[in-house]
This record gives C-alpha cells, sequence and structure tokens, in this order.
C-alpha cells in the first residue's frame, strides 16, 4: 500500500539522465544491483515487481541488459527522447572515464612494469568472468532440461567457441535450437498434465 | 601529447571497408548477445584477433580488464577494444555496431511487444539458453586468459579471483587490484 503512495516518475529527461549517470557512475562489474537501488528503493521510480517484469523483458531480449532496460524505461516516459536521455546517462561519463584509462595505459604499454600489471588485471578480469558462470551453474539443478543435458550443451559451446574457436553464430543457432526445442517441448507436456 | 601520441587517433592501417565489416561483424553479435554482451567477448577475440589479425590478445585482454577496473556497464569494453583497432573511428563502429540492432529491438518490443516474457515459448528460448550461456562465460574466462595460460601464477590468479568471487560478496575492484599488483611486480 505504502508502496503506490511513494512511487514517482521521472519528471523531466534531465532527471532521467541525471539518475541512469548516477548509478552507472556506481557499478563496478556490473550496474545490475546498483540500478535496483537507485530505480526502486531511493527514486521509487518503480516497485519491485515493476522492476523485476523490465528486467526479464530486458533479459530476454538480446544487447546488454541495463541498456535495454534504460531504453524502454525512458521511452515509456518521454518517447525517443527519454530513452536517449536514460541510454546516454549510462554511457557518456563512464565512456569518458573508461576512455581516459584507456589512453593513459596505451602511453605507457611498451613498459614491461605496466604490461605486467594489465596481464596481472586481465587474469582477475578473467576470474571475475568464470565466477559468474560457476554462479550460474547453480540455477542448471533445477533446469527444465536436466542437468545432464545442461553440462552436454554447456561443454559443447565451450569446445566449439572455447577450444575449436567456430564463429559464435552457427554454435548459438545450432546447439540454441536443439535446446530451446527440447525445453520447449518439456515446458509443454509439463503443462498439459498440470 | 607528442605528435606521435596523435597516431592513436588513426585508423592503424585499416580501410573503410575494413570498417564496414567490422560495424557487420559486431552488429551479428548484437543480435547473440542473448546474456549479455560479455558472452560474445570468445567470438570477437576470434575475429579481431585470429582472423583479422588487427589486435593482439594481450590488446584484447587488457581492454576488458581496463573496462572492469572502471564504472559502468560493462559494454564499455566493446568501446575499448574499437579503439584499439581503429581509434575513434573503430570505437564509433564497435559501439554502433553492438548498439543499434539491440536497442532498435528493445524500443519495438517495449512500445509493441504484446508477448509477456512469461510465455510459453519466450520461456523455452530462456531455459535453452542458460546451458550456451554457461559455455560462452566459461569460454570467456579461457580466452582472456589467454596471455597468462602459460605462467602459473596467472592461472592462480585466475582461479583464485574466481573462487573468491563466488564464496564471498566482495567489490570486484579488490581481485583486480590484486592482479595489478602482482603483475606490476613483475610476477605474471
Amino acid at each position: 500500500m505504502s508502496d503506490t503512495l511513494l512511487q514517482r516518475t521521472p519528471r523531466s529527461c534531465g532527471e532521467l539522465f541525471r539518475v541512469f549517470q548516477r548509478l552507472a557512475l556506481q557499478g563496478f562489474g556490473g550496474v545490475l544491483p546498483v540500478a535496483h537501488l537507485e530505480l526502486v528503493e531511493r527514486q521509487h521510480w518503480l516497485s519491485d515487481d515493476e522492476f523485476v517484469k523490465l528486467l526479464s523483458v530486458g533479459q530476454v531480449l538480446p544487447g546488454p541488459n541495463i541498456i535495454n532496460m534504460a531504453l524502454i524505461f525512458g521511452d515509456r516516459h518521454f518517447g525517443w527522447r527519454g530513452a536517449l536521455a536514460a541510454c546516454a546517462g549510462l554511457l557518456l561519463v563512464p565512456l569518458a572515464v573508461v576512455l581516459l584509462l584507456f589512453l593513459l595505459y596505451q602511453q605507457f604499454a611498451a613498459e614491461p612494469k605496466v604490461a605486467g600489471m594489465l596481464r596481472g588485471m586481465g587474469a582477475a578480469a578473467a576470474g571475475l568472468v568464470l565466477s559468474t558462470a560457476v554462479k550460474l551453474s547453480t540455477t542448471l539443478r533445477t533446469s527444465v532440461l536436466g542437468l545432464p543435458l545442461c553440462v552436454l550443451l554447456a561443454a559443447a559451446t565451450v569446445a566449439t567457441v572455447g577450444g575449436l574457436r567456430w564463429p559464435m553464430v552457427w554454435v548459438v543457432l545450432g546447439l540454441g535450437s536443439v535446446a530451446a526445442t527440447v525445453a520447449w517441448r518439456r515446458l509443454a507436456a509439463a503443462e498439459g498434465r498440470s | 601529447m607528442n605528435v606521435a601520441g596523435w597516431e592513436v587517433l588513426g585508423l592503424h592501417g585499416l580501410g573503410w571497408g575494413d570498417l564496414l565489416q567490422m560495424g557487420l561483424h559486431f552488429a551479428m553479435l548484437s543480435l547473440l548477445a542473448v546474456s549479455g554482451v560479455v558472452t560474445t567477448a570468445p567470438d570477437m577475440q576470434r575475429y579481431l584477433v585470429g582472423q583479422q589479425g588487427w589486435i593482439s590478445a594481450d590488446q584484447f585482454t587488457a581492454s576488458v580488464a581496463i573496462a572492469q577496473a572502471a564504472p559502468g556497464p560493462n559494454i564499455l569494453f566493446v568501446a575499448l577494444v574499437g579503439w584499439s583497432v581503429a581509434g575513434p573511428a573503430g570505437l564509433l563502429v564497435t559501439m554502433g555496431g553492438m548498439m543499434l540492432p539491440s536497442s532498435a529491438l528493445a524500443l519495438a518490443v517495449g512500445r509493441y511487444g504484446r508477448r509477456r516474457a512469461d510465455a510459453l515459448p519466450m520461456r523455452a528460448f530462456t531455459a535453452g539458453m542458460v546451458p550456451l550461456t554457461l559455455g560462452l562465460l566459461l569460454s570467456t574466462g579461457w580466452v582472456l586468459a589467454a596471455p597468462i595460460r602459460d605462467r602459473w601464477l596467472g592461472v592462480a590468479l585466475v582461479l583464485g579471483t574466481a573462487a573468491l568471487m563466488v564464496r564471498k560478496r566482495v567489490s570486484p575492484l579488490w581481485p583486480i587490484a590484486a592482479g595489478a599488483a602482482v603483475g606490476l611486480l613483475g610476477w605474471v
């Protein structure tokens, strides 16, 4: 009840830009957790339920989830200008920051110490991505596909994309259509029974 | 900046045809990035490092590492990769290619999409993509580790970071800072 009373809407494209910029600048290694904090808890622009719905749409669509969410949210309030404002808020200043760091690195890339530093950071970056994979793997147990098929599909993806370096498009279209078809059949069968 | 420094603003020897081809490749990846842009990193690396030879594996991994160390959405590594390949023009091409198709689709679905995310085909698609996403993320880790795979301390850093982040809720800046320190000492 109190949720609906607190609910607000963004007042202008400028406010959209500022809020999305603020959340982007707080997000290290992914902006989504900060997005919830800003949009739901601080601004009250979305309820928890609305946030989850927007997130699930953003996740089903291809492309960066947070950008998709910002585009749809901005568009909902101020049309294409809102979409542009939210998206620019997410990208412009963070892009300037990261470019500055990158140019600094490029100036000294030939220095063995700097090259070593970047190799170390790269190793950590690889580890960060792997940790996301490990966290995701816990959801496989409840997958409608069943654990053995999931493991087989993941292993086939690693072997073809990571090992054999096949183009991603063929692997995703090939394995993806097999996986989605099996999931569809099982979901439909489960619903038929209930 | 000295005169040589301005070379970073050039196309690094690429032609406009190369840029167009790169833009189209990234536009295709945009539509394949169902579980986030990071899952397309292995194919980006295959295309830019392996197939075209425009940048080295070290440069590719460095671009991702710097983007991880800075605030903002993950997609910014695409901008740095583009900049490494062909300066500002490269940045515009890779970011434009990566953003435009998926953004147009998102806006269209946001406005006219009547099919809900909980409809059966959508749920089947999402469920089917999960194991592939897992495989793509593992491949990303493998590909990013290319510059240090033959150094034991580098491998330890990769695995240690992964183990730490799975067990503890800490800022990703800590392992990156640790990696930077270890690298600065010349150990990896």
